[in-house]
């Protein structure tokens, strides 16, 4: 704003002046304040994970006044008569005090659970965002694993945090991870052992979760998350293919006062939306499960969802053991324990190099993808999606049986073949989607967009009114960025010799995954002003097709 | 195309929500700042706003009051709630009262921030310019050269042997805090190989903590779980030695079999009166398989469902577990009490890599 437009309060120039005395700030200050932010529904979804993560600390500092994480046995003499005089451990006892016997621990409780779960859907959210959307392709590959890190990390201290009141149900969920850590090969016994601090269950877990519960592992998130702020502050928000928006700018509005009274709308938000599930939801009612004994179990134990594919994937292996040379190997549960997760987050680690390296694409992306414009990848996304789905539903499936009135071993059965199938299929369904999608945008550039309303020609014939796309539909529409063809077996030099790249097995496998990455519908050119002689040439007819053969519009068209 | 908004072209469809007023959108540059107005264009929508605003902003204040006077007003806990009083309802009162007027505190607080930055603040877009982020082609030479010189000077590249052994100085120190870590628990002996049972050892009630007689389980298809005496508050026990002890009818139970040590035997002369005795700890991951269906003699694991056929020595016949639950030898003692008659004859609970 102009010096005259508005009066600078005393406040502003008299504290402010006296720390930019001090720190010299008022330049660096003056550029966050002018930060853009652009707007976006979904640039809201990391936002709800932070915020979550901040609730969770809150709520986390309030617990932990309270909580005692001892498995020495106490007898009960507290406010849920139903436990008293039953010998407990000191973690369900002062659980059972936060819930009973202090006003707002039930709350904080509650809030911190759901805080827990809503961390883990956001991230969840936020990640599949920015991979649908091609967010994560260079330069922000870092970013994207850092955010691996955080998906993984908040699993673990999930999975930490449940099993610390020591009920039956969290119990439980100890004693099926002491038997995979003893199905580890080698030195699986030895990592039981040194975890629990010699034989299951011990005295020795509950404190060591503890500390790594409410220290080393939200210390270690924190961090991650700085970095993650910091890294996206630097390298500016992507932004979505609108009109005004291109690579060289960030249109949106300023931090100051626009970001700021938004994010502390949405934190207002976030958290009066978990207060009210933390009221009316209840979670994790540890009162009714008991105190933790190794012998008692119910059915339709679930971990929280975010472990669910884990617990899917126990559930659907068959059983495989192999014993040699005095030794056992328990597949059954060594291959569910490790590859679903493995598949899923070494894969979303290793995806931004396996696109750069089978596209040979090494350029700067600031303007998303939408995801119909990149069928592979949007493909893949949503077989990763199903993979998961499916593990998660079979980590259901006592409840589903029951529920839907299905046996319970159909319901594995038909798991145990889904999880080859919906992934691929879903796949192939998606990229063929993807690409009508392509072929509906270039329709809509030739032909101009349906306007539903039908009008009777004077020789009677009917057609269908059209409008040209406006400038903001163009903008979205020609926003493309197509991968470009790797040098194929013709490319060969004057020897008859291919180009190194495409020698080899892994030559190969690069070349196949290029020839998918790049079977594209061709933008329309030449419509640029919707008078193009292309389009006059198609509308001459009035029934001109676009060139349906993806094959034909490989390389066809050039994104500048 | 519903992405973007619309302009009125043509004969129009309307689809999703009205297009939203028009921004204004300035490139500000260092030297030229725009002067926009925060007068807004409507005094009156903005003065509505103002109002609700407000009024959001009193009712979480109202709220917020609320909160405090539930904390105050709505006591918890036996030793303060009027003697009679139910607990459980005074916390489930509590937590109402504390949980909805937070809720609606912070609620309204989110709402209200949202219709000011909505209504009340004029909609304005600013485009900032990026610049590349990769430096300039002689920055990175200066820092190249730099860090070069750097090391040169500091002679880290020139002594190979400064360098060498420092790396090597690290190396322990570096897997130092590995060694610390091998207190954290005994290493693993043959604990998982034995349980607490031994010849003579009774078997007693998990809850009521009571010897049983064959007879006191006569009838058959019924299923029981027992653990050793004495051994009821030594839960590193427990976890290996449950076992549930299932009676079955003349001509149920087929002849099983079980590991004895590395050979498959048969166990007939296990078992006492029909009764046979089988691990309750499930062979996968260790859950203890606690669902017994009685027409079909299926013991099955509600963890991860691996299930189990215990007429025909607990065989698998479903799920992942790989292996039969063991059988723990049954005899009677000089009582006429059901006893072990040996320890299991192989590990109970999950494989391991040493299990053999």
């Amino acid at each position: 704003m102009s010096d005259d437009a508005v009066k600078i309060p005393p406040a502003v120039s008299g504290v402010g002046g006296w720390l930019d005395d001090r720190f010299h700030g008022a330049r660096g200050v003056r550029v966050l304040m002018r930060k853009v932010f652009p707007d976006h529904w979904s640039f809201m979804l990391g936002e709800i994970a932070l915020w979550s993560f901040v609730i969770l600390l809150l709520t986390g500092t309030y617990l932990a006044l309270f909580f005692q994480p001892s498995s020495a046995p106490v007898i009960y003499h507290g406010s849920y008569t139903k436990l008293d005089g039953l010998t407990m451990s000191q973690a369900y006892a002062s659980t059972l005090n936060i819930s009973f016997d202090v006003r707002g621990g039930l709350l904080m409780r509650q809030i911190h659970h759901w805080a827990a779960i809503m961390f883990m859907v956001a991230i969840m959210a936020h990640m599949l965002r920015v991979f649908f959307t091609g967010a994560y392709r260079k330069p922000r590959e870092i970013n994207w694993l850092i955010g691996v890190v955080l998906f993984t990390l908040g699993m673990i201290e999930g999975l930490f945090g449940y099993s610390l009141p020591d009920d039956q149900l969290s119990g439980a969920g100890l004693r099926i991870t002491e038997g995979v850590a003893q199905g580890i090969p080698i030195v699986g016994t030895y990592i039981s052992y040194f975890l629990f601090g010699g034989e299951f269950p011990g005295t020795a877990i509950i404190p060591r979760f503890y500390i790594l519960h409410v220290f080393l592992i939200p210390g270690i998130i924190l961090a991650l998350v700085t970095a993650h702020l910091f890294i996206m502050f630097h390298q500016k928000h992507t932004q979505m293919p609108m009109k005004g928006n291109t690579e060289k700018n960030v249109v949106g509005q300023p931090f100051w006062p626009y970001f700021l009274l938004k994010g502390q709308a949405w934190f207002f938000f976030i958290f009066g939306a978990l207060a009210a599930l933390g009221t009316f939801a209840q979670i994790n009612p540890i009162w009714l499960y008991g105190p933790y004994t190794p012998l008692a179990i119910s059915s339709a134990s679930q971990p929280d969802f975010y472990m669910g594919i884990l617990e899917g994937s126990l559930r659907m292996m068959p059983a495989w053991e192999i014993n040699f040379l005095g030794h056992t190997l328990s597949l059954s549960v060594l291959i569910p324990a490790l590859l679903p997760l493995g598949i899923i987050f070494t894969g979303a680690a290793l995806w931004p190099f396996f696109e750069q390296w089978a596209t040979g694409d090494k350029s700067f992306h600031h303007i998303n993808d939408r995801p119909r414009n990149a069928p592979v990848r949007t493909g893949i996304g949503v077989a990763a999606v199903s993979f998961y789905a499916v593990l998660l539903l079979e980590g259901a499936n006592d409840v589903i049986a029951n529920a839907f009135q299905i046996p319970l071993y159909t319901v594995t059965w038909i798991s145990r073949v889904a999880i080859f199938v919906v992934p691929i299929g879903g796949y192939l369904v998606t990229k063929r989607i993807c690409l009508a999608l392509q072929r509906k945008d270039a329709n809509m550039l030739i032909h101009g967009v349906e306007t539903g309303w039908i009008r009777q020609l004077p020789n009677g014939e009917f057609i269908e009114e059209e409008r040209p796309v406006t400038e903001e539909e163009r903008a979205v529409l020609e926003a493309r960025h197509d991968f470009q063809p790797l040098p194929s077996e013709e490319d060969v030099d004057e020897n008859g010799v291919p180009a190194p790249a495409a020698r080899g097995p892994l030559g190969i496998a690069r070349k196949f995954a290029n020839r998918a990455f790049t079977e594209t519908v061709a933008v329309p050119e030449g419509h640029g002003d919707g008078h193009g002689p292309a389009h006059e040439a198609v509308e001459g007819n009035g029934h001109g097709e676009i060139e349906g053969g993806e094959h034909a519009a490989i390389g066809s068209h050039e994104e500048q | 195309m519903s992405e973007t908004p619309e302009e009125p072209t043509g004969p129009r469809r309307v689809i999703g929500t009205p297009s939203p007023a028009p921004k204004a959108v300035d490139t500000p540059t260092e030297s030229e700042q725009p002067a926009f107005s925060a007068e807004p264009e409507n005094v009156r929508h903005a003065k509505n706003a103002e109002r609700l605003v407000a009024a959001l902003f009193v009712l979480a204040f109202l709220a917020g009051c609320g909160f405090i006077a539930a904390y105050i007003g709505l006591e918890i806990g036996t030793a303060t709630i009027p003697p009679g009083a139910n607990p459980v309802v005074a916390v489930l009162r509590s937590n109402l009262g504390l949980g909805i007027s937070l809720s609606v505190a912070l609620l309204a607080l989110g709402t209200g921030s949202i219709i000011w930055v909505r209504h009340l603040t004029p909609n304005i877009e600013i485009a900032e310019e990026r610049h590349e982020l990769r430096s300039e082609p002689e920055e990175r030479k200066a820092f190249q050269r730099e860090f070069a010189e750097g090391a040169a000077i500091s002679q880290v590249t020139r002594r190979p042997l400064v360098r060498r052994t420092l790396l090597l100085a690290t190396a322990p120190l570096a897997l130092a805090p590995l060694v610390l870590l091998r207190d954290l628990g005994p290493l693993p002996q043959t604990d998982l190989r034995h349980t607490v049972w031994r010849k003579g050892l009774r078997a007693v009630t998990l809850g009521g903590l009571r010897p049983l007689q064959p007879a006191d389980i006569s009838t058959p298809g019924s299923m029981i779980t027992v653990i050793p005496e004495g051994y009821q508050d030594d839960d590193d026990a427990l976890a290996k030695a449950g076992v549930i002890l299932i009676k079955f009818g003349p001509d149920e139970l087929h002849i099983p079999t079980n590991y004895d040590g590395g050979t498959l035997v048969s166990t007939m002369n296990w078992t006492v009166d029909n009764i046979v005795a089988y691990s309750k700890i499930c062979t996968h991951v260790g859950c203890p398989v606690a669902l017994y269906e009685q027409t079909t003699h299926h013991i099955l694991c509600p963890c991860h469902q691996s299930t189990f056929d215990a007429a025909n020595g607990a065989n698998v016949i479903f799920g992942p577990a790989a292996r039969a639950l063991p059988q723990l030898p049954l005899m009677l003692d000089s009582a006429g009490y059901i006893a072990a008659a040996s320890d299991f004859t192989q590990p109970v609970g999950p494989s391991f890599w040493e299990r053999g």
